[in-house]
Parts: structure tokens; C-alpha cells; sequence
């Protein structure tokens, strides 16, 4: 993004000559300078993981989530300015919501996937709107089709993934994310290995404080996205700051 | 109204068709067995007491697993079938699979119940789908709808419940399902003169492609 | 046009019911344009008593057509949230739109993930609400409602009907009950006031007994709803033991 706009920056309904939308990718920055969230799935179910940045000791604890439930069975993570990633959730909830009332089964996770994305890149079609500054993480379980997993942009472009990451420590927490065999841990394990990615891509000189959200969503929680129980959260951030601990013994053996 | 003013009772008169609506006053039924689901109706529609159709097909495809018996008036369940075509179809494509039987009954019934006021259709969804098999869906008058093994409808099955109710078991075979259904049908066509004409039967399992259709006609009836 | 004495046949939702009185097809004849209905499939009472620390509810299984018992098998008492249990009775398909009424408000309640669970006293009010919407645009949702729970500690027990009607009670029955279990049920609480739920349970049962003896549109299996501040149970379907000794000492008619 070196030569940065030449006047074709200014709205995302305009190309620049060499067939780039500079206000998708600014926004796509933004994402970037968000704490990092992940998501792995496993054999079982799909685990979440969040980084939450505290900028301030003065802010209550637990406040500003950024994993949502979309509806019972679909969980979320986000990266990115928090406020659009709301107005997301929302978007994605009503979603949810009508394909309940309309066809009386849960939503599938693709087709949630093929709604939200729409309505993202809508986002980046015109000059009146600007486009949105996160990128989700969208998961779920399903007895039939297993667990299930997507990631969109701000492009509104999206994959399926069996482990992805956003946010600013995107690029470390895929490289450690690749060494773990996702396909052949449970829930119970890969939260553990959730925990302690998020521990070691966590920049403790830039960013200090945070706080480690986690959910999950599997067969162990009956299909349902819910919250880490907190004994399990308590044991797994133990087990990653031990993790972290005999990293950092085995680098000063070197 | 003429006609019964100088004729007095139109029923007497034989000429209450002129002012009856075209209706399926009908036998239809579904049931479970264990590889899928076998429809059956019988082929008679009336307009009062005179046949209009005497060959009707009331298995009316939704999608090629997904079948419905309709009973009521036959233009407000042609509609009706034809509208949660259109959905499903629609869905089809843009989900990329095949739509479940539950979502097919739910449509149904959103519309019954939406308009039930001013639809009087009684319909029976049945279908195959890989996530729950061989289902059957009741979707009655007022709107509601429920999933049973086995359902009849229409003006005919008031002369069955015992016979179905009695005579019905899960896990059936397919052929041992057929017969079943074949009989109940044809005893409610004896009895009930809104019924009546050939059985229709329909049978929607995994593995076909789509339905296999049997037609049983009145000179087999005493053999069932 | 619209009289309320008209609808508000308040004990037998089973009077207008009668299908072979043609009074569905009436009403379609009279009002083509149709902005009103009577039911089809109807369910018949519900009862509900409050115990100790905690409520009872109970509805038979039994959906009627007319007087044709044709579906033998639906339920009609839910859980709610740990909080609230609900019975309907009336018409069944109106019943399932509430039900997903109920079910999507719920959804919405649980993506919060504020801990802040929905007590009985505000959904009594908000279905009370519902209610009396659908009757003022004279399109009556044609149900009893009870809303059981518990709140503070203390038992809840509330009544809707189809008028928007509110009433609350340590003792409800609707349709028949109101006329044969009411009795029954408020003899049972002046002899032991303060029951435990053991001894509610007995008198519930004992009532859907001779409901099954006197109510022509009863039947002989139904669920029962309790619910405490440690537990939601939905029992069933349990079958009522009817005891037809009496029939030995009749013969003849005089």
C-alpha cells in the first residue's frame, strides 16, 4: 500500500488504475490493528478464541465481548472495530432468526455464511457507505455434517477453514495454529491449544493487558455455542502460561 | 343461490353442483416404514355429488423426495403445493441439496396457517431426506402440523381410524406397508361416496431417484 | 359486529369447537375476506398449582378434532428457561405459533449472555400483551395460557386467555378444569395449605383423573411441568390409572 490513495482512496465505489478498493483495504487494516482472535475445529466441534485488549485498568471487566452468539447453535468471533462488528451480529442474528421462523430448522452455517458475506460486500459497492472495519469468524456443530467453520472479510470475501486467525497477530498465531493436527483433537484438548496461542502471540510490551475469551460449540455441548465452563478456562490458561514458561526456558538453553 | 330458491333443496335437486366448489372430499394417508414412506389416495374429485375428475392424482410432487396427499378444495391445494414448489426449488439452489422433508410441512403450514381463514386445505407432506429418513407430516385445517408415523385425511379416513389404528406396526416392509395402505384406502372408498375411483400409491425412499408410483384399480380391490 | 360476549366463552373453548355444528365453515361463508377464525385441532385444560416452593402444571396429551380424538400424542407444557414452564391450551396450531413466539424471543434473551434470565411475571405480562393485540384487530389467538415459574424465591402462577385477560393465582385450571379441578384443587390446599411437591403432584394427578372421567375431550395420558428454584421437570407422557370398580354395582337405569 505504498503509493497510498493517489486520490483513489476516497470511496469504496471507485477503482484505483491498477484495480484496487483502497477503502476495502483500509478497512481491511483495521482489522489488523485489532487484538488477535482465532478459531480452531476439531474432530468434535469448533473452539474460540479471543484476545481482548484492556487499554485501561479502569474499565469493569467483560465488557466489549467479542464472541457472540448468533443463535443457539452458532457462535462467532470477531477482529476489528467492535461497533461494526455488532451492527454484524445483529445483521447475522435476523438472519439467523427468519430462517428459523421461515423453514423451522436451525440455519445452516453456509447459508448463514453466503448472507452475511453478501451484506458485507454490499458494504463495498458504494460512496454513501463505508466498509465494514472487522472480519468474523463464523462456527458451528452439527450432528450430521460435523463441525463447521468460515471466515469473512471486509471484502466479503470468505473461506471455510479447519483453523484461521485474524487480527494483529494474525500471521504467528496461523504458523502455530498449522502445527497442531486440528482433525484429531477434541474440543476439550484444542481448548487448551486455543488458550495457548493466544498466550504466545499476545505482544506484552506493546499491549500489556487482556483478557482471554473463549467458547466452544460441539457435540459435548449438545450443538450449543456457549461459553467455556469457567474451570475449564481457569485450567487451560494455566496450562498455556505453563506452555509459554517452557518455551521461554528452552529459547535462553540455546 | 337461484337454483335453490325455485328448486328447493339443492341436494334433492341434483343440481347443487352447478353452485359447489371443485373439492377433493377425499381419502388420503401416509406411513413410516423402514427404508422410507408410502402415499396413498384414492382418484375421485366432486363438485357436490357429481364426479368431476374421476382419475384425479392427488400425490402432488414438491420436490422429487418430497411428496404431499392433498384434500380440501382442490384449487386452494394445487396453490398451495404449487407456492412450496416454487420454495423449495428456490431453495434447492441456493442451498445446494436436497430440502428436508420438515422444511417442506413447515412451508405448508406457514401458509395454511397464514390464510386459514379463507383455505380449506388439509394436506399430508411425506418424504425422504439423509438427515431423518422416511418422514410423514399432518398439516389438518387450521394451520397446524405434526410429525406421526402413520396419518390419513381427507372426508374418507373417519371410516378408518380403527382399521389404521389397529392394524398399523412400525418396521414394516415395504410391500407389508403398500398392502397396508392399499387396504385402508380401499375401505375408506367403500364406505365413504366422496371417495372413491383407482388407489394411488406412491412409495419415497433413499435410494431411488424419485417416486415409484403404483396405480391398484377396483377389480383388485377384493384381493388386498 | 364484534361482540365480546361473542368470544368470550371464557370455561369451554370446547363449545366452539364443534366441527359437525359447521361452525368453521360458517365462518368462512360469512367473512370471505376472513379476518377471523375459530379453532380446528383443540387442546382441552390445563391446570396449575402452586406448591411450597415451586408450581405444578398438567395437560393431557390429547389434541381434538371435533369430538374425533386425532392426535393422541402432542405436547403442550414447555420449558421456557430455568425460570418459567408454560401450558396452553385451545387451539394447537395457534398454540405452535406461540410456541415459536415464545422460542424466538428466548433465542434472543440467550444471545445477550447477560446471566439475566427472563422471569415469569414479565413474560405473563408480555404474552398478556400479545393476547389482547390479536384480539383489538379481532383475530383472537384462541388459547389458555399458564405461565408457571418461580420469582424471589416464591412461587409464580399466572393465566392468560385468549381476550388478553390476566389473572394471577396460587390455584388456575382453564376449560373444563375451571369447573371440575378448580374445586377440587382449592379443597386440597384449605385442608394443607402449605404442600410440598410430592403432595401437589398427588392432587394434580387425582384431578386429571375425574377430568378424565367427566371431560368428553380428555384423554388418558398427559405431562406434567414442575418447576423449583433447583429444577425444570417436564414429566411424561404418564398414564392415568381410572378405576371403573362403580361399574360392577350398575345394571339397568333405575
Amino acid at each position: 500500500m505504498s503509493s497510498i490513495g493517489t486520490g483513489y482512496d476516497l470511496s469504496a465505489s471507485q477503482f484505483s488504475p491498477d484495480g484496487r478498493v483502497f477503502q476495502v483495504e483500509y478497512a481491511q487494516k483495521a482489522v489488523e490493528n485489532s487484538g488477535t482472535a482465532i478459531a480452531l475445529r476439531g474432530k468434535d466441534g469448533v473452539v474460540f478464541a479471543v484476545e481482548k485488549l484492556v487499554t485501561s485498568k479502569l474499565y469493569e471487566p467483560g465488557t466489549n465481548k467479542r464472541i457472540f452468539t448468533i443463535d443457539r447453535h452458532v457462535g462467532m468471533a470477531v477482529a476489528g472495530l467492535i461497533a461494526d462488528a455488532r451492527q454484524l451480529a445483529e445483521n447475522a442474528r435476523s438472519e439467523a432468526a427468519s430462517y428459523r421462523s421461515q423453514y423451522g430448522n436451525p440455519i445452516p452455517l453456509k447459508y448463514l455464511n453466503d448472507r452475511v458475506s453478501m451484506y458485507i460486500h454490499a458494504y463495498t459497492l458504494y460512496s454513501a457507505v463505508r466498509p465494514f472495519g472487522s472480519s468474523l469468524i463464523l462456527g458451528t456443530y452439527d450432528p450430521d455434517d460435523g463441525p463447521q467453520m468460515y471466515m469473512i472479510d471486509p471484502s466479503g470475501v470468505s473461506y471455510g477453514y479447519f483453523g484461521c486467525a485474524i487480527g494483529k497477530a494474525k500471521q504467528a498465531a496461523k504458523t502455530e495454529i498449522e502445527k497442531v493436527k486440528l482433525g484429531d483433537l477434541t474440543c476439550q484438548e484444542l481448548v487448551k491449544e486455543a488458550a495457548r496461542v493466544i498466550y504466545l502471540v499476545h505482544d506484552e510490551l506493546k499491549d500489556k493487558h487482556f483478557e482471554l475469551e473463549l467458547s466452544w460449540v460441539g457435540k459435548h455441548t449438545d450443538g450449543l455455542h456457549v461459553k467455556v465452563p469457567k474451570n475449564v478456562q481457569e485450567e487451560a490458561e494455566k496450562s498455556a502460561k505453563a506452555a509459554l514458561e517452557e518455551e521461554s526456558d528452552s529459547e535462553e538453553d540455546i | 343461490m337461484a337454483f335453490v330458491d325455485v328448486l328447493g333443496n339443492s341436494q334433492l335437486s341434483g343440481m347443487d353442483w352447478l353452485n359447489a366448489e371443485l373439492s377433493t372430499g377425499t381419502t388420503i394417508m401416509a406411513a413410516e416404514y423402514n427404508g422410507g414412506v408410502v402415499i396413498g389416495a384414492d382418484s375421485r374429485t366432486t363438485t357436490g355429488s357429481y364426479i368431476a375428475n374421476r382419475v384425479t392424482d392427488k400425490l402432488t410432487r414438491v420436490t422429487d423426495h418430497i411428496y404431499c396427499c392433498r384434500s380440501g378444495s382442490a384449487a386452494d391445494t394445487q396453490a398451495i403445493a404449487d407456492i412450496v414448489n416454487y420454495h423449495l426449488e428456490f431453495q434447492k439452489v441456493e442451498m445446494n441439496e436436497e430440502p428436508l422433508v420438515e422444511t417442506a410441512a413447515k412451508i405448508f403450514q406457514e401458509l395454511v396457517y397464514s390464510y386459514r381463514s379463507s383455505l380449506t386445505a388439509g394436506i399430508i407432506v411425506a418424504g425422504w431426506d439423509r438427515r431423518k429418513g422416511g418422514q410423514v407430516y399432518c398439516v389438518p385445517l387450521g394451520g397446524m402440523c405434526v410429525r406421526e408415523k402413520i396419518t390419513i385425511g381427507g372426508s374418507g379416513s373417519g371410516f378408518i381410524y380403527g382399521f389404521v389404528d389397529s392394524g398399523y406396526k412400525e418396521n414394516m416392509s415395504k410391500e407389508e406397508c403398500i398392502k397396508f395402505v392399499s387396504k385402508a384406502v380401499s375401505l375408506a372408498m367403500d364406505r365413504d361416496g366422496s371417495s372413491g375411483g383407482v388407489i394411488r400409491i406412491g412409495v419415497i425412499d433413499g435410494k431411488s431417484p424419485e417416486i415409484e408410483r403404483r396405480v391398484i384399480c377396483e377389480d383388485k380391490f377384493g384381493s388386498l | 359486529m364484534f361482540e365480546v360476549s361473542a368470544l368470550h366463552n371464557f370455561g369451554f373453548p370446547a363449545n366452539s369447537l364443534d366441527l359437525l355444528g359447521n361452525n368453521e365453515f360458517q365462518t368462512i361463508n360469512d367473512d370471505p375476506i376472513g379476518h377471523f377464525h375459530t379453532p380446528i385441532t383443540t387442546a382441552t385444560s390445563v391446570l396449575g398449582l402452586a406448591f411450597d416452593n415451586g408450581v405444578i402444571l398438567a395437560a393431557d396429551t390429547l389434541g381434538s378434532y371435533g369430538s374425533l380424538a386425532r392426535f393422541k400424542n402432542i405436547s403442550r407444557v414447555l420449558k421456557v428457561n430455568k425460570n418459567i414452564i408454560l401450558g396452553v391450551g385451545g387451539d394447537y396450531a395457534d398454540f405452535q405459533y406461540l410456541k415459536e413466539l415464545v422460542n424466538g424471543k428466548m433465542i434472543g434473551e440467550e444471545c445477550l449472555e447477560d446471566n439475566v434470565p427472563l422471569k415469569p411475571a414479565s413474560l405473563h405480562c408480555w404474552l398478556t400483551r400479545v393476547l389482547y393485540q390479536r384480539r383489538s384487530k379481532v383475530d383472537p389467538l384462541w388459547n389458555n395460557v399458564l405461565i408457571a415459574g418461580v420469582q424471589n424465591k416464591t412461587p409464580y402462577l399466572g393465566f392468560i386467555d385468549k381476550l388478553g385477560t390476566a389473572v394471577k393465582d396460587t390455584v388456575i385450571a382453564t376449560g373444563f378444569g375451571a369447573h371440575i379441578a378448580v374445586p377440587l384443587l382449592r379443597n386440597g390446599v384449605q385442608k394443607k395449605p402449605n404442600m410440598n411437591k410430592q403432595e401437589a403432584e398427588e392432587l394434580i394427578v387425582k384431578c386429571m383423573e375425574v377430568l378424565y372421567y367427566r371431560d368428553a375431550r380428555s384423554f388418558n395420558k398427559y405431562e406434567l411441568g414442575i418447576i423449583t428454584p433447583d429444577e425444570v421437570q417436564i414429566k411424561g407422557p404418564i398414564s392415568i390409572k381410572a378405576n371403573w370398580d362403580i361399574s360392577q354395582y350398575v345394571s339397568g337405569y333405575e
